[in-house]
């Protein structure tokens, strides 16, 4: 309940009771801005976690999660062109991108993340998980390169439009926006829930998964198209939220020692929570006239976090996931 | 009644008319409590029939059947019911403990959470029990040695209940003693527990001793099956053997180390000693003399009482206090060359 405008402790928990604050637009930048802040910090965190642990489980690679595997960049390009293609459509709906496109950037969203998801799983049987992260991270370059040029073809508001969006940020997203990105997390995070057994199966890897009784092509479904679901509706609403993916699982093995997913995945979500939490947090602290960006807070607080882990666990133990 | 069935089963790779037949024509029958070991060279398809019985590979024809089901035909769950599998790959498998990797297990038996109930705890103890694992069940997998993964991984596939296990060169990794010792627990699984036990390997020696029926897939032809005695006995062992350029000894039960003999010895004894002065004495590429035929220049008495050997080479009569004077003055002999060894392996 942090940000530029000083609403006192007091005020806050008198507001939550159900109380009137003493000066009304104490009351409307809680509900309006900083409530909704909040919870979405709280779920795309969850969600970023658990689309992390899913692909680095299934991938059996510590570096997988939305961002290496080019899922991110596939969803920033998608964004990219629904944003340019609104000059197409008209200049009214561009104006009104913050309400009405919501939708086309989350259909944007999700077909370019998909689209690179779905090249990834079609290769993915036949190459090392090492050459299927040098591809992801290629496909997500290459993405990226694509930002650049569909962006050469925008109007200088599109181009500030897409560039704010790119910052990343959990204070985009609003009251009217939670009845499109909450069904679609809960699915995914429900998701992340239901397939611990799978998970902990694949562990063994693929061939050992199998003779233990596990049907192996739709496991890879579910995790898989479960990392989409929940990684694309984040990007389309927050922007490319880097790291929280990648650290979190990362978190959790180290500090419960364990890679039994049906204790991993509850603290995956419970820890990417947190971490979004803290992170939103820094970003509006009320510094004057500046706040960090979001994923240069995400980089801090995890990149050492990470070190810790890894240091702890000898011979980078857990590591292997 | 038959457990396993292999129904004119042929094995290999691709699909009509590109496909590669590894082994053709198998029918063979095994019963509950059964050990099997199946012997043969590098690249003789082994690993190709073990996948293929397990269900992980579709056979080129025929049929693979346990209690009458068709192992290709039923679904994932039913068959890890059914059939477990011990591999050759390294298990990788992180943060996990011995009992969450026995745990994983009673997959095929569990719920949609994978959480275990008092009964299938009391199986993942008994199987770690029964396959003396006890050590290594509280510490990670990751922390593990080869030959430790190995054994955790039986608990595994034995707490599965399975009615076959099928097993790929598991004692690959582990030392003489721990290969004897893997074995004779092998041997007690499948009797105690009734489960059948399909081993592929490469110790000859064990595999004869400890088998119920050996599986015999040369690099050509087809496969040979049988008691391990039956083999021997009608020479089917050395045939296989042969082809791939080494003996079989039919007496010993095991391989020829040296190429045949270039001259021969007249061994004069009886007795333990005299079995292993033969061995020294094939070790010097010199056979012993059978008694037909011209007595060889070569005589070699065993003495009475541990009072060593004595023998005569040409005419020239010496004496040895032990095997290794003994082979000393032996290669020092005309007619008897250095050892042709030959790694048999």
């Amino acid at each position: 309940m942090i940000g530029s405008v000083h609403v006192p402790a007091g005020e806050v928990v008198r507001y939550f009771l159900g109380g009137e604050t003493t000066a009304p637009a104490w009351a409307t930048i809680l509900r309006e801005l900083r409530l909704p802040r909040a919870l979405t910090a709280l779920i795309c965190g969850a969600a970023l976690g658990a689309a992390g642990l899913q692909l680095q489980t299934l991938f059996r690679n510590p570096l997988a999660g939305p961002w290496a595997l080019g899922l991110t960049a596939g969803a920033q390009l998608g964004v990219a062109i629904v944003v340019a293609t609104g000059s197409v459509v008209g200049s009214e709906f561009l104006r009104r991108i913050a309400f009405v496109s919501d939708l086309g950037m989350v259909a944007g969203a999700f077909l370019g993340s998909g689209t690179v998801m779905f090249i990834i799983a079609v290769v993915s049987r036949r190459v090392s998980t090492i050459t299927l992260l040098v591809l992801g991270l290629m496909l997500g370059f290459f993405a990226q390169g694509m930002v650049s040029v569909v962006l050469h073809f925008t109007t200088e508001t599109q181009g500030r439009v897409f560039a704010s969006w790119n910052d990343g940020s959990f204070a985009g997203v609003h009251w009217e926006h939670f009845p499109v990105l909450l069904p679609l997390l809960a699915i995914g995070l429900l998701g992340a829930l239901s397939i611990v057994k799978p998970l902990n199966a694949l562990l063994l890897g693929e061939r050992y998964a199998a003779t233990l009784g596990l049907s192996v092509e739709r496991a890879r479904l579910m995790a898989l198209g479960g990392a989409v679901l929940l990684a694309a509706p984040v990007t389309a609403y927050c922007g490319p939220v880097l790291f929280i993916g990648l650290i979190v699982p990362h978190m959790a093995r180290g500090l419960l020692n364990t890679s039994d997913h049906r204790v991993l995945m509850p603290a995956v979500l419970l820890m990417g929570s947190l971490l979004g939490l803290s992170a939103d947090f820094v970003v509006h602290l009320p510094w004057e006239r500046h706040f960090l960006h979001l994923n240069a807070v995400n980089a801090l607080i995890g990149a050492p976090v990470v070190i810790w882990v890894v240091l702890r666990n000898r011979q980078m133990r857990s590591m292997a996931v | 009644m038959s457990m396993l069935q292999l129904i004119d089963l042929s094995v290999g790779y691709g699909r009509g008319e590109r496909a590669t037949v590894v082994a053709s024509g198998i029918d063979r029958r095994l019963h509950a409590g059964e050990l099997v070991c199946l012997l043969g060279p590098n690249g003789a398809g082994k690993s190709t029939l073990m996948r293929t019985v397990a269900g992980m590979q579709a056979p080129l024809r025929g049929r693979v059947l346990i209690d009458d089901g068709d192992v290709h035909a039923m679904d994932a769950r039913e068959r890890a019911k059914l059939l477990s599998v011990v591999l050759t790959d390294r298990v990788e498998a992180g943060l996990l403990t011995g009992y969450a990797l026995v745990g994983l297990g009673r997959y095929p038996h569990t719920g949609w959470s994978g959480k275990l109930s008092d009964r299938d705890w009391e199986v993942v103890e008994a199987c770690i029990d029964r396959t003396g694992a006890r050590d290594l069940a509280h510490r990670h997998v990751s922390d593990l040695s080869d030959g430790e993964r190995q054994r955790i991984m039986l608990a595994r596939a034995l707490a599965q209940e399975p009615r076959l296990m099928v097993l790929d060169e598991i004692t690959a990794f582990l030392d003489l003693p721990r290969r004897v010792d893997a074995m004779r627990l092998l041997r007690r699984l499948a009797r105690d527990t009734g489960t059948a036990i399909l081993l592929s390997t490469h110790d000859l020696d064990l595999a004869l001793k400890a088998a119920d029926q050996v599986w015999l897939l040369p690099s050509e032809g087809p496969m040979v099956a049988g008691a391990p005695e039956d083999l021997v006995l009608s020479g089917a062992f050395a045939a296989v053997f042969e082809s791939e350029g080494v003996e079989f000894d039919a007496r010993l039960g095991s391989f020829q180390l040296h190429r045949r003999s270039i001259a021969e010895v007249e061994l004069v004894g009886g007795g333990l000693v005299r079995e292993w002065t033969a061995r020294a004495i094939e070790r010097q590429g010199l056979g012993i003399w059978g008694g037909l035929g011209a007595t060889p220049g070569i005589r070699v008495e065993v003495l009475d009482n541990g009072g060593g050997w004595e023998l005569e080479i040409a005419g020239v009569r010496g004496r040895a206090s032990s095997l290794a004077d003994l082979a000393e003055r032996l290669r020092g002999a005309d007619g008897a060359r250095d050892a042709d060894v030959e790694e048999a392996r």
